[in-house]
């Protein structure tokens, strides 16, 4: 039963970074331009 | 950071454009480094997915420089209005996060309890339950707020909805499952309460991104009517003005291929109008000075100036705009099939729960357990299934038909359509192609033809553009032409290897027809607006669905005759666009649900009006905007498609509703007789929930 004093909390933390992780993918507009950050990718920038 | 540096101190201004031309990776380095090196651009930013560019620039730089200079950069662009922009999806943002935190949570708290079915006792299932409580409360509190506002919002008005019981079940659930937690007691409901939000916000974030994602679409395609004008200033300078910022009195340049901002008097200036923005009609209308035009009109020929007489919101477009208010308030008061279901089931289930509670309270249980007993039968009959029946159809089948080159605005749209039994066509635009189209191109001799293409390439007349087209498939080389002039009223002029060449009106009153002379021989163009490909199947396919057609035009009777010769539908012609809004009342006073179909803008209220509504892509912007939905392409086969579509989606809906009672019918006995444990409920709940999105499923095809 120890083991639940650990396991627990990182069950937790893990989903917490995942949630964390979501909302800010989604503030910092990466959900905004699905097809476009595909196409970007093939752009160079040899200036 | 540094131009923005250097820049500091003059006011940034965002505006918004369409360029529905960019489609790779190209594309986007084009727009955004071209851009760039326009002095007075801050930064751009194209998004592929709305195909709309974001330009961050100096108040001083004006839309027409930007627009100009894509157009230099091989891309077509229209300024959008200002608001049409990703602001809009705030709500299915809201709604996403509070999904992402429901789904977190509900998998937590499945773990804990999981645990705890599978035999964790004493200490460590208070320790689970207490854990559980921690992660499920503050859930509930965030994610459950869409859920407790529209609740409060109906209870305010005296009403009630889907999310009254709702809110009343996760409130009650939680409470008690907390009291279970704090005094040890063996069942708590926290893992039924949050997977519910989990399962109901799915399907309100399915409905809202379903709404957002077809109303990109349409932003994308929406071209505005006119968002400025050129002025002249006192002292002949000139400067472009914001549409709603001109005023009576001023004079303003409308070059040739440029829309009319406001409503005015021609001061000076011989051209051709098109006019089939307000009038449907789809003839140049030639106007000289004294002439009165109206904003929205696009100017062919010459230059022309213009004294504005009536600007902003005193136009005729505006006039139109207020009609399609007033014409749009019935459809708001359609209530939507979950709301009907709701209506009927939100009584059932609260009389079932107080039922519940005084039934195990006469039969001696304590208040405790006889509470136990309601919330379990509130949780068992939450409408889950019931929640996810209607937006899970509905955004597969629109899936379905986007695919097939429709777009649906809403879930709404689809069960609007789906009950349509008339179908009321507009002609210029909708049931024909919209566009001159030159007949009989082979009468053209194949040494002249350069000449010819030549000619015509360098006018905007759509008469002009016709030429153009039916020979660009061609491999031709236009021949080289000097002297090129165009005289608005009568055509274009110039000369071929010394010998004069002309292409200009045609001599009869019939105006689809041109004539093409060179020195003394000379040629008549015919030209047709032609009917939209599959028309007679459209309409054989409407007849089998048992839906009646037939045309409402601002044309004259002869035109319409002529051009919907062999079809078979009746007509009304020369009609206005409060003679269409009385049409479609008389229609549905004697029970019909119609089906307007139109473009222009004269259609805008009709579309606004009628029980549900459709239109062409090539359509105007206010026409989109007032459509239900947008069809792409020439044929006008997806409106048979899409009622197709929407009738099986509605019948998915109903063997969803179906199967949601048959579930209640199984499950409240047991929550009844106290026997749903919170496994029971767990089990019960995602597997009708897994049933109902499988039957939704079966729609993948529904516009094949």
């Amino acid at each position: 039963m120890s083991g639940l004093a650990l396991l627990i909390p990182l069950a937790l933390a893990l989903g917490l970074c995942g949630l964390g992780a979501f909302f800010w993918a989604m503030r910092s507009e990466q959900f905004d331009d699905l097809d476009g950050s595909g196409m970007r990718i093939l752009i160079e920038d040899d200036e | 950071m540094t131009v923005q540096a250097a820049l500091a101190g003059t006011p940034v201004e965002r505006s918004l454009l369409a360029v529905p031309g960019a489609h790779c990776a190209g594309c986007i380095r084009k727009v955004e480094d071209g851009l760039a090196e326009l002095p007075g651009v801050l930064g751009a930013r194209l998004n592929m997915t709305t195909k709309q560019l974001t330009v961050d620039h100096a108040a001083g730089l004006q839309l027409p420089a930007i627009v100009g200079a894509l157009a230099r950069l091989g891309f077509e662009a229209q300024p959008l209005a200002a608001g049409a922009g990703p602001a809009s999806n705030r709500d299915s943002r809201e709604l996403l996060r509070c999904t992402a935190v429901a789904g977190f949570a509900s998998m937590n708290v499945m773990l804990l309890s999981v645990s705890v079915w599978s035999g964790a006792e004493g200490a460590t299932r208070d320790l689970f339950h207490l854990l559980a409580g921690l992660i499920a409360i503050p859930t509930v509190a965030y994610a459950g707020r869409p859920f407790f506002r529209s609740a409060w919002t109906a209870l305010r008005h005296g009403r009630t909805n889907m999310d009254v019981p709702i809110s009343i079940g996760l409130l009650l659930v939680t409470c008690l499952s907390l009291f279970e937690a704090l005094t040890g007691g063996p069942h708590a409901y926290f893992d039924g309460a949050v997977m519910l939000l989990f399962f109901l916000l799915t399907g309100r974030a399915l409905d809202s991104i379903m709404r957002d994602r077809a109303r990109d679409g349409v932003t994308a395609l929406i071209k505005q009517v006119a968002p400025g004008a050129t002025v002249v200033q006192p002292g002949g300078r000139t400067e472009w003005v914001k549409a709603e910022a001109l005023a009576p009195g001023t004079l303003m340049v409308v070059a040739a291929g440029e829309r009319l901002a406001a409503d005015g008097v021609v001061e000076s200036g011989h051209s051709g109008l098109d006019c089939s923005l307000l009038t449907g009609e789809s003839d140049a209308v030639a106007v000289g000075p004294g002439a009165s035009v109206h904003a929205g009109m696009l100017n062919l020929g010459a230059p022309l100036t213009v004294r504005v007489s009536a600007a902003g919101a005193d136009t005729s477009l505006a006039e139109i705009a207020r009609l399609m208010d007033g014409a749009g308030q019935g459809r708001s008061r359609y209530v939507r099939i979950a709301d009907r279901a709701a209506r009927l089931y939100a009584p059932v289930v609260h009389a079932l729960a107080a039922g519940a509670f005084l039934l195990w309270l006469a039969l001696g249980a304590g208040w405790h357990q006889a509470l136990l007993v309601a919330a379990a039968v509130l949780i068992i009959t939450c409408p889950c299934a019931l929640g996810l029946a209607v937006p899970a159809a509905q955004i597969v089948a629109a899936g379905s038909l986007m695919r097939a080159g429709v777009l649906v605005k809403d879930g709404s749209a689809l069960e609007r359509l789906a009950e349509a039994d008339w179908a009321l066509f507009d002609k210029t635009g909708t049931l024909t192609l919209g566009r001159p189209e030159l007949v009989e191109a082979d009468r053209v001799p194949a040494e002249l033809r350069p000449v010819l293409v030549a000619l015509a390439r360098s006018s905007r007349h759509p008469l002009s553009q016709a030429v153009t087209r039916a020979f660009g498939t061609e491999e031709l080389v236009p021949a080289t032409l000097i002297d090129i002039s165009e005289e608005p009223g009568f055509g274009l002029r110039a000369r071929w290897e010394g010998t004069p060449v002309a292409l200009g009106r045609g001599a009869a009153a019939d105006t689809l027809a041109a004539t093409f002379s060179v020195a003394e021989r000379s040629l008549v163009l015919r030209f047709t607006d032609r009917l939209r490909p599959d028309c007679p199947l459209t309409i054989k396919r409407l007849a089998e669905l048992g839906v009646v057609a037939s045309v409402a035009s601002g044309d004259h009777a002869r035109s319409v005759a002529q051009a919907l010769r062999g079809l078979g539908l009746t007509a009304q012609t020369s009609m206005r666009p409060q003679d269409k809004l009385d049409a479609i009342a008389r229609l549905q006073a004697i029970g019909r649900k119609v089906l307007m179909v139109g473009d222009g803008l004269n259609d805008g209220p009709a579309l606004a009006a009628g029980h549900v509504s459709m239109a062409p892509a090539s359509a105007s912007d206010v026409g989109q905007n007032a459509a239900d939905a947008v069809f792409l392409g020439d044929s006008l086969l997806p409106v048979a498609r899409a009622i197709v579509a929407a009738r099986r989606t509605m019948r998915v809906v109903r063997q969803n509703f179906a199967i949601a009672i048959a579930y209640n019918a199984v499950a409240v006995p047991l929550a009844f007789a106290g026997l749903v444990t919170p496994l029971v409920a767990a089990l019960a709940m995602s597997g009708s929930s897994l049933i109902v999105v499988a039957n939704a499923l079966r729609l993948r095809s529904a516009a094949q």
